[in-house]
């Protein structure tokens, strides 16, 4: 009996708690408390008259080179501007990532934060104003100019967060990344054939390889989101850039359904269950199957930018990378995009000095200090493109992609959930556990789901 | 004063008030009961709270009752993460007592010869952290790694597949890992169960004419049975709330074959924001695993 007692008085005193504690997240507003984002004409540039602040900055620029780069850039804002002192706090992405809602909810918010550009992040921020709009900013410092459209889109939304792609700017970043085809040269002089200019000649190429002995392309999809961007740049073949952009953007009016696209998915599974990608891709790690592309499994290895300085350190001149072919409307088009973006939150307390900042860290001059460190500056990338090596390659890429061609959004931006439904759909397209009549219909219905459900 | 009041005064000397009192036993519980309090059930209340919302993780809230639960049951990810789950728990739980008291019972009869060594050997997997045990076992699992190099080499070469990349072997490959971890726990639990065994029964029983068949059912068996509910309890708490093996090996795939109760609550939670649908299935996974761990303590306590 006593210890029903006890228990009894433990329930009552839990719910006694619960009662008195309030709904999640009741006690903060979203933007409340606000300044709303200045028009062009009330930014405020003069930053040596603000006095001493000090501009709190959360950033994931962690890894070697990043590192450097941005800590050369705030000790040249600090030399610039002797009132300002920047405190930084930087940490991984995925924590960064994991903490920025609730960062952002509270009252005590940083003056400058990367947030990751997905819908589920920045727009879901967007939707709940906690954001600051820097529309007034870009056009006072000339940022349309600097950033290419397809570029600056990337961080656009509507105020209300439904439409991604248009409207308000709400971030800026330094560095860019962009899918494409890298190629072992010494391979493609063996087989007797050459980089392929069309995609046709990438289709014959992957014959071509297999008929050789070698293993076309190499994948690792254990992870499930590197097909992403294997699909990425070959449904650009099949289906026109607008749509793609439509349905990576998660805006309303396209069809994964659609004749093309189910092509491109065929394709895909062809290459699966053709042995195309290997034995096993689906059960090949990521950041095992880039060293094994190194050490001469695979012609091909279509995937980011960022694999590119450290596949060349053991490949050396070997090792090039190209844009992927035009596209179904003649003109190249690849999944890519940009580093983690620079924000301002709504709350941040000295929104001029950050957006100064930024400014400053996304500057002509910053893109040269990122080259020099090993980063892919997002602009000037062509100008600033090493004379030699595979970051040559990676550079002229990206340029020709972002100034000239599309730059597709990640698939994944496209809707909360849909990082999974497509990582886990493509590993059924190319393991042939799923038809890409059946996938079309599952990414259908996610995407279909959120738009109009939004 | 004679020293027979003295005696008196003592034997009749009354506890204080506060030491009579019928909460006081509640005040020596008091301070355990605030630390458990504040780090154990306000947490787990919160949870079963925000399970009754429609939350981003941050920003306003809406009060959805029952709905996130509603939602779940009609939820293929779930009822499939949750298969999986229970299927986790032969790979965790019943290979593991299995193969562990047979192993025990004969490391118990002979005599083998540098016995502690073999003990750590076999322990050494629980003391890894999950996250390199998993790392470790990708490369083995991976389809250049050490088990189809092992196929190959005796010419096996039908069997070879990327393990973790099927849908048909990948559920099984990270449950294996789960019996090469918990194996040494269930062994030892054994061992030292059957230690206590008094050596004079399995004379007499062998006096009787009994085999090592008769002896393991007829003595052994018996004997540890409370060691088998605790090794089951652990274990089975392991299996359900598998998530590191899951989140390194797999991340739930391929499609959405090895996909776990936990996985989904951090899934939900942090990929996902939605916190409401997270904690439903974070509360959902605590029944699970309360009424599964009742019934087996229940069924140890009222056997032996």
């Amino acid at each position: 009996m006593r210890r029903r007692t006890f228990l009894g008085t433990t329930v009552a005193l839990g719910s006694l708690g619960l009662l008195a504690a309030c709904a999640p997240g009741s006690d903060s507003g979203g933007g409340d408390g606000a300044a709303p984002a200045p028009k062009v004409d009330e930014v405020d540039t003069d930053i040596a008259a603000l006095g001493d602040i000090t501009l709190v900055v959360w950033d994931q620029e962690v890894r070697g080179a990043q590192n450097d780069a941005i800590e050369a850039l705030i000790g040249a804002f600090q030399d610039k501007y002797p009132n300002v002192t920047i405190d930084r706090h930087s940490q991984s992405f995925d924590d960064l990532q994991k903490q920025t809602g609730l960062a952002l909810s509270g009252n005590d918010v940083p003056d400058v934060l990367q947030v990751n550009n997905a819908r589920g992040d920045m727009g879901a921020f967007v939707a709940d104003g906690l954001l600051t709009d820097l529309t007034g900013y870009a056009e006072a410092y000339g940022w349309t100019d600097r950033f290419a459209e397809s570029v600056l889109s990337k961080m656009t939304y509507s105020a209300d967060g439904v439409t991604f792609g248009e409207g308000n700017l709400y971030g800026l970043p330094q560095t860019g990344e962009v899918c494409g085809i890298y190629y072992s040269q010494k391979k493609l002089d063996e087989l007797g054939a050459s980089a392929p200019t069309t995609w046709d000649e990438l289709f014959t190429l992957v014959d071509t390889a297999k008929e050789g002995g070698e293993q076309p392309i190499m994948l690792g999809n254990l992870d499930q989101w590197p097909a992403l961007h294997v699909f990425g740049p070959l449904q650009a073949n099949f289906v026109d850039a607008k749509t793609i952009v439509t349905l990576g953007m998660g805006n309303a009016g396209a069809d994964w359904t659609s004749e093309d696209n189910v092509a491109a998915l065929t394709r895909l599974a062809e290459w699966g269950s053709s042995g195309a990608l290997g034995d096993s891709p689906n059960g090949l790690a990521y950041d095992d199957a880039w060293p094994e592309y190194t050490k001469g499994t695979g012609v091909l290895l279509i995937g980011g930018s960022w694999l590119g300085p450290d596949m060349e350190a053991v490949m050396g001149e070997d090792l090039r990378f190209m844009a992927p072919p035009p596209g179904a409307d003649g003109k190249v088009a690849t999944t890519g995009g940009t580093g983690i973006p620079f924000s301002i939150p709504a709350k941040a307390k000295n929104a001029a000095a950050a957006a100064a900042f930024i400014d400053f860290i996304t500057s002509d001059d910053a893109m040269a200090m990122i080259a020099e460190n090993g980063g892919m500056p997002v602009n000037r990338t062509a100008e600033l493109a090493p004379d030699k090596g595979v970051n040559k390659d990676i550079y002229e890429a990206f340029d020709a992609v972002s100034t000239e061609g599309t730059l597709l959004p990640y698939l994944d931006y496209a809707t909360p959930s849909f990082a999974d439904t497509a990582g886990a759909t493509l590993q059924e397209v190319i393991g042939g556990q799923a038809t890409p009549e059946a996938a079309a219909g599952k990414l259908q219905e996610d995407y279909a789901d959120f738009t109009e459900g939004s | 004063m004679t020293p027979g009041s003295t005696g008196q005064r003592l034997r009749h000397q009354r506890p204080s008030a506060v030491a009579r009192g019928r909460g006081t036993p509640y005040l020596f519980l008091l301070p355990a009961f605030l630390v458990y309090g504040a780090f154990a059930l306000y947490p787990l209340g919160r949870a079963a709270q925000f399970s009754l919302y429609e939350w981003k993780g941050f920003g306003s809230s809406t009060f959805v009752g029952l709905g996130n639960y509603l939602d779940l049951a009609g939820d293929a990810d779930f009822r499939r993460a949750i298969g999986n789950a229970l299927m986790l728990i032969v790979f965790y739980s019943i290979i593991p007592l299995v193969v562990g008291l047979i192993l025990a019972a004969i490391l118990r009869r002979g005599q083998v010869r540098g016995m502690g060594f073999f003990r750590t050997i076999i322990f050494l997997p629980q003391v890894i952290a999950l996250v390199v045990v998993a790392v470790a076992w990708r490369q083995i699992y991976s389809p250049h790694g050490l088990l189809n190099d092992v196929l190959r080499g005796v010419g096996l070469d039908a069997l070879t597949r990327g393990w973790l990349g099927d849908p048909g072997t990948a559920l099984a490959a990270v449950g294996f890992i789960g019996t090469w971890v918990e194996m040494g726990l269930v062994m030892l639990l054994m061992l030292s169960g059957m230690s206590r065994i008094p050596a004079e029964q399995f004379e007499a029983a062998r006096l009787d004419g009994a085999g090592a068949v008769r002896e393991f059912f007829a003595i052994t068996l018996p004997a540890v049975r409370g060691e088998i509910t605790v090794a089951l309890v652990l274990t089975i708490i392991a299996a359900l709330k598998t998530f590191d093996l899951v989140y390194m090996t797999t991340s739930g795939g391929p499609g959405n074959s090895t996909t776990v109760p936990s996985f989904e609550v951090y899934f939900r939670a942090f990929e996902l924001r939605e916190v409401g649908s997270a904690s439903a299935v974070a509360i959902v996974l605590t029944v699970l695993i309360f009424a599964i761990n009742v019934g087996v303590s229940r069924i140890g306590e009222r056997e032996s």
